[in-house]
């Protein structure tokens, strides 16, 4: 039988769920036992080259890029999971909601103090640049999410019960260490 | 007819960007560019929050060095509450914070060596992608794999010891930190069984930096040839000259290692650095304020620091430094790839100040935190794993903040690494019409050695694969390769 195969991405994330993931320390030797890896910055391979069983998402939308890859990872994943706050809620990135783009571009490239002669008032603004979005959207509100897993990030353990239980079937276990968070 | 080529984006290397190369009519290179293509909007969305938020809130900014931007943010609000910079600390505080963050440096270039360079050195550089990355390590090297496991996991639990949690931690506060060292956690790290102690640490950073320099010495033309070029170098350095990761002076120097500034107050960061934006990147470009945008860029990071400090102050890594600095006769190293030898002599002496830290008696007692007369303003520096970092805050009397910048590691490499695209660039591309596999690989290689986290440099992260296009003279996208 074919291993399951796993993708994961970081869209407006801090890639801290990454590091958790990779928090699971030896457990990675038998992950590569128990998976194989497709799309995913944890093994540089950056197009998807075959359907995926379970995509990993961290992070929320915050740009037309997040958008585009979080469709393409619902296209060819069939389970798509949620991981962490910024995933499930927009998380410290959608601090910005409520404030117009336009202030928060101003702060960065016009006000700040170190900010050296811009007496053009550039904005970053290019063809090559993604559009930014008017607000940090949670992935659930782009595409359907079929499971969450809170924590900023989630614990190793939690990452780890989830994807064993996703992979075997088996009824997830939940102890409190594993889902308390700070 | 000209063109233009674009690459996005380089997985290994942490954080998301875009390379654009543009062709003349004779198919030589006009212009390269490397595009960051996050914006997180931080300087605004902080504003109001309560001032001992931010070494909390901000560290989310980067999850992969996540107690730099901790740390950073603390040292900020130790001067806003009156508690001095640096030494102003009880022992226990100013200890406490050093060991999380050579837990931090320990970790950082544990994972950048094994995840995003052993793959590199055991494949070599033109290897088909698909096992040249840490599962193929995993699968053909598995001692090696191991190795960097546990060396990583060893640095995490020293983050957990200190700062309550592996990421985004919550043991730095403002004045000082806010627990001792348990008695149970320093046994552990000291005399726990192998490998989990500090004398395997110590001994597999020596074996890594050998099997390293093994490496050089068969390939020394490729590591030295690759990419190199003249710049100022600019990182803290402790009062006394030595390497110090975490508090000291600001000191740069030129290529020829000529002290540009020296024993600057980094209060005043302000007065000596300036950063320039341009619109085809969230990513701004810093410079010395007294010689400009030309001529005033600088790098940072371990090649950086290895070339501003007069000595290492830990024994094995001194060793290493001296021979190392010989191989450029005592003067700055300008090389990339040396990046990554700097890095594993940093590797070596983080766990050399990790022991020294863990046999102190003043992380198990002790006060922990001290009080002053609060100000409006703090700014904290230090020298996170990819280079010099700076947190700058200010506040309100209702303890608002009202203004907070940042100069991330990575934005102070903005320009030596589009220095060194352009470099791959000429040598690649020059005088070809297509993207070949060897440029694309070349690229990355370049990218790499600075170890970017390039979301986390707008306030923002992520993985960073790269797209790579070919523009021609009218602008025509004429190829378009993603590695
Ligand atoms: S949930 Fe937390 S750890 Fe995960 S990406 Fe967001 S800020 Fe980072």
């Amino acid at each position: 039988m074919s291993k399951p195969v796993l993708a994961t991405t970081s869209l407006a994330g801090c890639f801290g769920c990454h590091m958790s993931f990779l928090d699971i320390d030896e457990r990675i030797l038998k992950l590569i036992e128990l998976v194989e890896f497709n799309k995913s910055p944890v093994v540089d391979i950056k197009t998807f080259t075959k359907e995926c069983d379970i995509g990993l998402i961290e992070g929320g939308c915050c740009n037309s890029e997040n958008v585009e890859v979080l469709k393409e990872f619902r296209k060819h994943c069939k389970i798509l999971v949620s991981v962490g706050e910024c995933a499930i809620m927009g998380g410290l990135p959608a601090l910005r909601n409520g404030i117009p783009v336009k202030e928060c571009l101003e702060e960065a490239y016009l006000n700040g103090p170190t900010v050296g002669l811009n007496t053009e008032n550039i904005l970053p603004n290019d063809d090559e640049l993604p559009m930014i979005l008017d607000r940090v959207y949670p992935c659930h509100e782009i595409v359907r999410i079929d499971y969450y897993l809170p924590g900023c990030p989630p614990t190793a353990d939690l990452i780890w019960n989830a994807l064993v239980a996703l992979v075997t079937g088996d009824e997830m276990k939940l102890p409190y260490e594993v889902v308390k968070f700070d | 007819m000209s063109q233009k080529i674009t690459i996005e984006p380089v997985t290994r290397v942490e954080g998301h960007g875009k390379v654009t190369i543009h062709l003349d009519d004779q198919n030589q290179v006009a212009q390269s560019r490397l595009h960051v293509v996050e914006f997180r909007g931080f300087e605004r969305f902080v504003q109001g929050r309560p001032y001992w938020e931010a070494p909390v809130l901000v560290q989310r900014l980067c999850g992969i060095c996540p107690v730099s931007h901790h740390l950073a943010a603390a040292k900020a609000l130790d001067v806003l509450v009156g508690a001095g910079t640096g030494d102003g600390l009880t022992p226990t505080g100013e200890k406490m914070r050093r060991l999380m963050h050579y837990g931090q440096m320990f970790q950082s270039h544990a994972l950048h060596f094994f995840h995003l360079v052993s793959p590199d050195l055991l494949f070599g550089i033109d290897a088909d992608p698909a096992i040249r990355n840490v599962i193929g390590v995993a699968l053909e090297h598995k001692d090696l794999a191991v190795q960097g496991v546990m060396m990583r996991k060893y640095g995490q639990e020293i983050i957990r010891a200190t700062a309550g949690k592996k990421i985004h931690g919550t043991g730095a506060i403002p004045g000082g930190i806010n627990k001792h060292l348990s008695p149970e956690d320093k046994e552990a790290f000291l005399h726990g069984p192998d490998p989990m102690n500090i004398d395997k640490m110590l001994e597999w950073s020596v074996s890594v930096l050998e099997f390293f320099k093994d490496y050089y010495k068969e390939n020394q033309s490729f590591i030295d040839d690759f990419v190199s070029f003249p710049s100022n170098h600019l990182s803290l350095v402790r009062k006394d000259g030595a390497m110090d990761l975490y508090h000291g002076v600001l000191r740069a120097v030129d290529s020829e290692g000529n002290k540009i500034l020296d024993d600057v107050d980094y209060q005043e960061y302000d007065n000596y650095i300036e950063e320039e934006v341009r619109s085809w990147s969230y990513m701004k470009f810093p410079y010395i304020k007294s010689l400009g945008p030309e001529k005033g860029w600088y790098r940072v990071g371990p090649l950086a620091r290895l070339n501003t400090c007069d000595f290492i102050p830990s024994p094995l890594a001194q060793a290493e430094f001296e021979q190392y600095k010989a191989l450029t006769n005592g003067k700055p190293n300008n090389t990339c790839l040396h990046y990554h030898y700097a890095r594993l002599i940093e590797l070596l002496h983080s766990a050399e100040m990790m022991k020294e830290l863990l046999n102190d008696p003043d992380l198990m007692e002790g006060e922990l935190v001290t009080k002053g007369t609060k100000g409006s303003r703090g700014v904290g520096l230090l020298e996170a794993p990819r280079g010099t970092l700076f947190h700058h805050y200010e506040i309100n009397e209702d303890d608002q903040i009202t203004r907070a910048n940042l100069i991330v590691s990575t934005t102070n490499n903005n320009e030596p690494m589009n220095q060194s695209v352009n470099s791959v660039a000429h040598s690649w591309m020059d005088g070809k019409t297509e993207i070949t596999e060897p440029m694309m690989n070349a690229v990355e290689v370049a990218i790499r050695a600075y170890d970017p986290c390039l979301s986390c440099a707008t306030h923002a992260l992520g993985q960073m694969p790269l797209e790579v296009s070919l523009y021609d003279a009218e602008n025509q996208l004429i190829d378009r390769k993603r590695t």
